[in-house]
């Protein structure tokens, strides 16, 4: 399924490298991340108002490979340089994703902020989770997608384009990436 | 294993949709500050290798210093900014190569050939000179944080954040390059000052540094150190103690003695301790950190019972936060007389510090006891209204006597002359 998915996908892409406009060329992503910057797709980020910088990092090292996910492996591949500067610049325009209907559970909702606050994720990602330059916005990020992720970065499956997160997560339990991942899924 | 059910679906509605969306037509509730009641935990101890340790709490200035990622794209030929960059009178900077994303650490080949390491991308550089055309190949990739080379005989030393591998012959095959042979491997595997800088002496030996994982931290003894070992990988031997991270080394031409500068901590104040340059004069010599700071101050954790006087003091400062890195003698013949066995010092430049130090390579003359005479600036011009524009990593004097400057902030590497400006070779 993953591998037509992908080949759709890229199809997309590849077989409109002429004539297509830029919103055929952000179409098959905006397919899988959201139309209007919020995921429905599971374990799939919402790129919403993603800070450019953050972005263009993550979409060079896909097409590197120096970030392994093969779907996007695939899509960024054939993206030049000044692709990924467009796609990353346009990214940071859709409006960021809204909080979910449902409340966040409180008692998870208060260990997650007392967490964010521990580990100083407040401060790099800044009070909001709005993030800066190269440190992502996570404010109501997918929690599939945020407890993947920081997953990952603990037991470095994920290499980030410096080490910090990989520091960072050293010594946080999974029980509490649950709740961090609550708690940032559903900030009002 | 992902589950990636939905997205064909998504797919199709995109096609049937995405012309009717307008982006910014949604309606969005704007985000607010965390909620007010959950209560704030006392501050746990962060993870340590953290850059954030020690980071004064409710200070604004402070709380907007981070370490500072670089584009990950090389900055195109015509989009450097060797325009801005100063050299003393007399001296010429021009390109060497462009688009090398992240270059960083130098070495030149027997056969010419100058390579460069990367820190945040996979990949080693060949920048070839052939029949006056200079190109940019990459020769290996797939490594991690490959920083630190060396070269002997025809041997290109390649050191990862935790292993030191080699390809032999490796001018002979820059086209179709041998994957790298692990040589030695008995190496922390640290992110925190994991990444190496790497060198072989006078006595045929490949130094390693082992950094401390972390800004300012106790930690075991097979870390904060220089080690040695043989190019075959055996006979590993520490020489030096109290090293929190260096990031480069030579040896003076002079009396074969190892210098090499070492980064001090961070969040003890804007103005201290500065990054220092040390000797090396006896094997097992400790340098102070964590205790002692650049020579003449505890450190206000770790330094209680402590005294400096128990340490080798640097022979020179470097400023603070400066990050001092590359640095070499220099040997050629090009530059005046004065520049003769002189070190040239690339500073990347600080981060932890409101007001930027560093971003620019310095000249550091010695007196004949092998002491530093004088610190004086060489190249300048990286820092613009308090940003970079450039950060200088290494420094590599080339045969003919000119000398390399890489920026891994632009993915380019300069080189700088002296005299009359020749016509440049193709770029």
């Amino acid at each position: 399924m993953r591998k037509i998915v992908t080949a759709l996908a890229f199809t997309v892409i590849a077989s409109t490298a002429n004539a297509e406009t830029f919103q055929d060329r952000i179409a098959p992503c905006l397919a899988c991340h959201g139309e209007r910057g919020q995921s429905e797709t599971e374990n799939t980020p919402s790129l919403g108002a993603q800070q450019a910088p953050y972005t263009l990092i993550q979409l060079f090292m896909f097409r590197e490979k120096l970030r392994s996910f093969e779907p996007m492996n695939e899509m960024a591949k054939a993206l030049t340089d000044d692709d990924l500067r467009t796609f990353s610049d346009f990214i940071a325009t859709i409006p960021k994703p809204a909080p979910p209907a449902e409340a966040g559970d409180p008692a998870r909702m208060q260990r997650g902020q007392a967490l964010g606050q521990q580990h100083h994720c407040n401060s790099c990602h800044n009070p909001d989770y709005s993030g800066k330059e190269n440190v992502p916005r996570i404010a109501n990020q997918r929690e599939d997608y945020l407890a993947k992720t920081l997953g990952e970065y603990k037991d470095n499956s994920r290499h980030g384009y410096d080490g910090s997160m990989a520091d960072v997560m050293g010594p946080i339990t999974p029980e509490q990436i649950a709740d961090l991942a609550h708690f940032i899924a559903h900030l009002r | 294993m992902m589950s990636y059910s939905s997205a064909p679906r998504s797919l199709l509605l995109a096609g049937a949709f995405f012309g009717a969306l307008t982006l910014t037509a949604a309606a969005q509730q704007p985000a607010t500050p965390p909620a007010a009641g959950a209560a704030p935990a006392a501050a746990a101890p962060l993870p340590p290798g953290s850059p954030l340790i020690g980071r004064p709490a409710d200070n604004e200035a402070a709380a907007k210093l981070a370490p500072i990622a670089p584009p990950p794209i090389p900055a195109a030929p015509d989009k450097l900014p060797t325009a801005k960059l100063k050299v003393p009178a007399g001296f010429n900077i021009e390109v060497y190569a462009a688009g090398m994303a992240n270059a960083r650490s130098l070495i030149e080949g027997d056969k010419g050939t100058v390579f460069a390491g990367t820190r945040l991308i996979d990949k080693v550089y060949a920048v070839v000179n052939k029949d006056g055309k200079r190109s940019v190949k990459v020769i290996a990739s797939g490594l991690y944080r490959p920083n630190g080379l060396a070269f002997k005989d025809g041997t290109l030393y390649i050191a990862e954040l935790s292993k030191i591998s080699r390809i032999d012959k490796i001018e002979d095959n820059l086209d179709s390059a041998p994957k790298p042979t692990v040589i030695y491997s008995d190496l922390p595997k640290d992110e925190a000052h994991g990444w190496k800088f790497i060198g072989i002496g006078p006595d045929n030996k490949l130094y390693i540094p082992v950094g401390q994982p972390g800004n300012n931290v106790l930690h075991s003894d097979a870390h904060g150190l220089i080690k040695r070992i043989n190019l075959d990988g055996s006979g590993a031997e520490v020489i030096a103690r109290g090293v929190r991270n260096t990031v480069g080394f030579d040896w003076n031409p002079e009396n074969k003695q190892l210098y090499f500068t070492d980064n001090g901590r961070d969040w003890m104040s804007e103005d201290l301790p500065e990054d220092e340059l040390n000797r090396i004069t006896k094997v097992g010599e400790h340098f102070g950190a964590p205790y002692c700071l650049q020579g003449n101050m505890v450190d206000p954790e770790f330094g209680w019972g402590k005294s400096c006087s128990d340490y080798t003091a640097p022979v020179g400062l470097l400023g603070p936060h400066s990050a001092a890195l590359g640095m070499r003698f220099y040997t050629g013949n090009m530059f005046p007389k004065s520049y003769k066995n002189a070190i040239f010092i690339a500073r990347h430049g600080s981060w932890n510090k409101t007001k930027k130090v560093g971003g620019d390579v310095l000249i550091a003359r010695l007196n004949k006891d092998g002491t530093v005479k004088s610190v004086e600036p060489f190249l300048t011009g990286f820092v613009e209204d308090n940003k970079y524009i450039g950060r200088p990593v290494d420094v590599l004097q080339l045969k003919d006597g000119s000398l390399l400057v890489s920026d891994d902030y632009n993915g380019a590497v300069y080189r700088i002359t002296y005299g009359k400006q020749k016509v440049a070779g193709a770029k």
